[in-house]
């Protein structure tokens, strides 16, 4: 077996506090499936046909029930793991390190792509990578953020990623947050590889190709919880240590018990070189390629660690971890689902107005002189006449009475909002309910508001 | 004598196996029969050995399940299609016909009805196909030896790789990589209208893009393998062997024994698929070609009583020594032959990246040899620079020139060593493209010519041009962008104007003063003679 496909759908989606309150973000719906369907139906159409799930019980026990999981055609090995949140990318790997027979593929829930994924994995086969990753240039999020007043300038941290001449290889990863004075490479790299591109505008979609050495490496190594936050800087920077370069090691296996009395970094260092056996290293010597031009060494420059990159510049690649980023992703999932936009279960008036990016879930019920654009609307939801819904979310079994206007929200799973209401751009929450002639712009709402909603400053009730 | 087998012992051994035969002991046999058995014996054979033949045809992925008697498919080079030519598919019919085991006259019992039927097929189909083969011949099988019998004329057929502007052709092709369940992979861009025979793909569409991931099909070892062909990351005739020998090495390590198969006849009908993938990826080279034929025979000669494991160290053991044998120490040996030619004060001219040439030459300085190199570079590969900097590396005092430039810097050069891909059957040499002019230009300055080739490079073909056997690179790669502008980026729109990458040319005898092969140093001529002297050794 080639690859093993690993899928992290424990995350707790903490930057969207209100819609993961009561739905857990692998969950949520998006373009009326679920968050995790995406990258599940990602890894089927390449043609997996196992995926490993690492998820919380109570998104097993949803995934069980909802019935587009059931679509899902490949075995889900589930794995769950306590909720509490201390569980790192790094530690779940760690977790399942007995069912990882071959290199891994870990993928994150909250991906939505349309990549071509073997061209990450040929760069991971072809030069015998420990690391192969996807980025993506970042698309501004066009769409106002119910809840949010003006444009929301990010204190987000960036992410700096050097890559070499030719674009494919990693050669400096770092995020704004550890670089306190300035960016500082070090001279071997600069030596080995004269010209760097450093980019700053890069999506990383959290798709990872990883040798199963680095699996036995975690295993090992307690002390790395995330793979993106602490492994890849790792693993990134060891490319061009002075340890991985000179490998006198042509150990058999008791050797490496012998380094772990030394000293654990030997063996760890050990384990993650990609030791290759002596014909491939005959083949290269005797192959007249070389990977880059310009100085006396050898291709790789002798260096066993390899880490690439694919960035893509054309397509989609959204992830989905915070509400700006949900929003965008239901605008454009019609696009990227091959099913019809509106469920052939759903009943829809005649004098129903619907435009063509607009998602209609299993058994709706919509009424006469609605309009309906640029909107999802999910299953079970009734939606009553001389409604206007335009470029909003509205989850599973909402009723939406006569006469509302709504616009740019997200409303989310069984709130009902009363007859007449006006929202702008607001976010309700699970549950909730807006009164009748209630008109509200730019809120929030959640259990913790529900309160305030009632006897609010900005609501008015009736004209 | 072979590795380990006596003639006896084996024909003896397959005679009750009914395994496949090697050509001389069929060609024996046949000769045999043909004495004894006239008119009535011929007409039998030939409708038996057209069920074979058909049968053949049709099972040539399957298994043979059971039927001891059906050999498997031969170990042809991997440029034939091999439908089974009739030759040993008639001394296959006899031996199990002298035998107890009833299966092995059951097929022909029970093909009687439609015997008729099928002759008459079978005449009209070689009727056509006689034609053809007459008509145009440049590239004969090698494979195809054995003497025809009187009845049926001898079919010469092409290799599928040349005959891509022949939609039959690449129907059967189409359809033998969609039994094997692998991608075909789709021609690039407009050919050269003389070069229209051959496959042109693109780097920028691997055919990874049809495979899924993981690659359950084929194994991923392969699937590397392939991907780095087709790439250029692994690139050289030596390298390429020493890769697939690797990959084959890989497969055979995580290969099972189905349940009721022999691991001698499901091992090789394993590696099929795997070879037509390779070769989708990358045609393959004459060193490739002879390696699959050496391990394909390694694993037919399995002995059936052996257990799997065995089986399977044995073999990787062959591997190795394999490899050991025909490149580490065959480097090593004309190595030794090229230091004498060596003396003090020589200008060497090489041209390209050829492994062993720079091993050669790295050995010589370091047995203290005083002589300087000039690499002769040529577009779009340039990989004269990878030599240039292996030499440099090792402390030689090197020049670099381009090939345009070749009969300027000639005068300066006392010799040229050039490597070999292939040496052909008529002593011709396969090898990168501008070698020939590179032996033409030397020629005329009275500049001797040595080429350094192993002979297991050694091929059975037989090419007098460039033009009917080659392989088109990819076209865009000619494309460069200088200061900016890239002038021939949109190439295809131009309707008359056709990019031509060729990787291969081949070079006369007469331009060749000598071969350094682990065998000695013989002259261009003497290539048929160790063909010979090899195919008796085995």
């Amino acid at each position: 077996m080639e690859l093993q496909a690993v899928l992290m759908a424990a995350g707790g989606g903490s930057r969207m506090p209100d819609l993961t309150y009561n739905t857990p973000k692998p969950m949520l719906p998006v373009g009326n499936k679920p968050l995790m369907w995406h990258p599940l139906n990602l890894l089927e159409r390449v043609g997996f046909e196992e995926v490993i799930v690492i998820t919380t019980k109570e998104v097993q026990k949803m995934m069980s029930t909802d019935p587009k999981m059931k679509d899902v055609k490949m075995k889900l090995d589930v794995v769950c793991i306590q909720e509490d949140g201390d569980m790192g990318t790094a530690d779940a790997l760690r977790h399942i390190q007995q069912k990882i027979k071959t290199d891994v593929l870990v993928v994150s829930c909250d991906l939505i792509t349309d990549v071509a994924l073997h061209e990450v994995v040929d760069l991971f086969r072809a030069h015998n990578a420990t690391l192969a990753m996807l980025m993506s240039k970042a698309h501004d999020f066009t769409e106002t953020v119910p809840g949010q007043k003006g444009k929301k300038k990010t204190g987000e941290q960036r992410d700096f990623v050097g890559v070499d001449q030719s674009g494919k290889r990693l050669l400096f990863m770092a995020n704004e947050a550890d670089l306190e004075d300035g960016l500082s490479i070090r001279k071997s790299i600069m030596r080995k590889h004269p010209r760097m591109h450093i980019k700053t505008g890069l999506v990383d979609a959290h798709l990872y190709c990883l040798k199963k050495a680095v699996v036995d490496f975690l295993a090992d190594n307690k002390s790395i919880s995330s793979i993106r936050g602490e492994l890849l800087p790792y693993l990134v920077r060891k490319q061009f240590s002075k340890t991985t370069n000179c490998p006198k090691s042509k150990d058999d296996a008791d050797d490496q018990t012998q380094k772990t009395a030394d000293g654990s970094t030997n063996s760890t260092e050990l384990l993650i070189c990609s030791r290759d056996e002596p014909l491939l290293q005959l083949a290269q010597e005797r192959s007249c390629w070389n990977d880059h031009r310009g100085d006396m060494s050898e291709a790789y420059h002798g260096g066993k660690l390899r880490c690439y990159v694919h960035i893509m510049d054309q397509g989609l690649c959204y992830r989905v971890n915070t509400l700006a980023a949900y929003i965008e992703a239901n605008r454009l999932a019609s696009k990227l689902l091959e099913e019809p936009a509106v469920h052939p279960s759903a009943v829809i008036s005649e004098r129903c107005q619907m435009g063509p990016d607009s998602i209609i879930g299993a058994q709706c019920q919509v009424a006469d002189k609605t309009s309906i654009k640029r909107s999802t609307i999910g299953n079970s939801t009734t939606v009553k006449e001389k409604v206007k819904v335009t470029n909003s979310i509205i989850m599973h079994g909402v009723t939406i009475e006569e006469g509302c206007n709504i616009h740019g929200c997200v409303i989310c799973s069984n709130a009902v909002i009363g007859r007449g209401a006006d929202l702008k751009y607001c976010l309700v929450g699970n549950g909730q309910q807006i009164e009748a002639e209630g008109e509200a712009h730019s809120f929030h709402t959640s259990t913790f508001n529900m309160l305030s909603l009632f006897s609010p400053p900005t609501v008015t009730r009736g004209t | 004598t072979r590795d380990g087998l006596c003639n006896t012992d084996d024909i003896e051994r397959s005679k009750t196996e009914g395994k496949e035969l090697t050509k001389e002991e069929k060609q024996r046999l046949r000769k045999e029969k043909k004495q004894q058995k006239k008119n009535k014996e011929k007409n039998d054979e030939k409708t038996s050995h057209e069920g074979e033949k058909k049968k053949n045809k049709k099972k040539k992925e399957e298994q043979p399940a059971g039927s001891a008697s059906q050999p498997p498919a031969q170990p042809s080079p991997k440029a034939v299609p091999a439908p089974a030519p009739p030759p040993p598919a008639a001394a296959a019919v006899p031996v199990p016909a002298s035998e107890a085991p009833a299966p092995a006259d059951k097929p022909a019992k029970s093909k009687a009805d439609l015997k008729a039927e099928r002759r008459a097929r079978q005449e009209a189909e070689r009727a056509s196909k006689g034609k053809k083969g007459d008509v145009g011949q440049p590239a004969p099988t090698g494979k195809l030896k054995a003497p025809p019998s009187e009845l049926q004329p001898v079919v010469k057929r092409l290799p599928e790789h040349v005959q891509v502007d022949n939609p039959e052709v690449v129907k059967k092709l189409a359809k033998k990589l969609e039994r094997q369940q692998i991608p075909l992979r789709s021609d690039y861009g407009y050919k050269v209208s003389l070069f229209s025979h051959l496959h042109q793909y693109s780097r920028k569409a691997p055919l990874t893009q049809q495979l899924g991931i993981p690659s359950t099909v084929i194994h991923p070892a392969i699937v590397r393998l392939g991907l780095q062909y087709s790439q250029g990351i692994v690139a050289g005739s030596n390298a390429r062997s020493v890769a697939l020998l690797h990959a084959f090495q890989q497969v055979i390590r995580d290969y099972t024994t189905p349940p009721n198969e022999e691991l001698s006849r499901d091992l090789v009908n394993k590696l099929k698929p795997y070879i037509s993938f390779l070769n989708q990826c990358r045609p393959l080279s004459a060193s490739m070609g002879n390696a699959i034929k050496y391990i394909k025979k390694e694993i037919s000669n399995i002995p059936s009583q052996c257990k799997e494991e065995e089986a399977k160290i044995k073999l990787l053991n062959c591997i190795e020594r394999y490899i050991n044998e025909k490149i580490v120490l065959a480097a090593k040996a004309i190595a030794k032959y090229s230091i004498e030619k060596i003396s003090d004060g020589d200008v060497i001219l090489v041209y390209g990246c050829s492994s062993l040439v720079n091993h050669i030459l790295c050995e010589a300085f370091e047995k203290k040899r005083k002589f300087r190199v000039i690499v002769v570079d040529s577009r779009p590969r340039l990989e004269g620079r990878e030599a240039l900097r292996r030499l440099v590396q090792k402390g030689i005092s090197c020049t670099y020139v381009l090939i345009s430039a070749v009969s300027y810097i000639l005068p300066e050069v006392s010799k040229v060593f050039l490597g070999a891909h292939a040496l052909l059957a008529n002593g011709y040499v396969m090898s990168r493209v501008g070698t020939s002019q590179i032996a033409l230009v030397a020629k005329a300055f009275n500049v001797p010519v040595l080429v350094c080739c192993e002979t297991y490079k050694f091929c059975e073909r037989v090419q007098t041009d460039s033009f009917v056997s080659n392989e088109l690179d990819d076209p865009d790669d000619l494309i460069v962008t200088r200061k900016g502008k890239t002038q021939l980026e949109h190439w295809q729109k131009v309707p008359s104007l056709g990019l031509l990458n060729l990787v291969y040319d081949v070079t006369p005898p007469d331009f060749v003063d000598l071969v350094i092969t682990d065998l000695g140093m013989i002259p261009c001529t003497s290539v048929p003679v160790v063909l010979r002297v090899k195919n008796v050794d085995q």
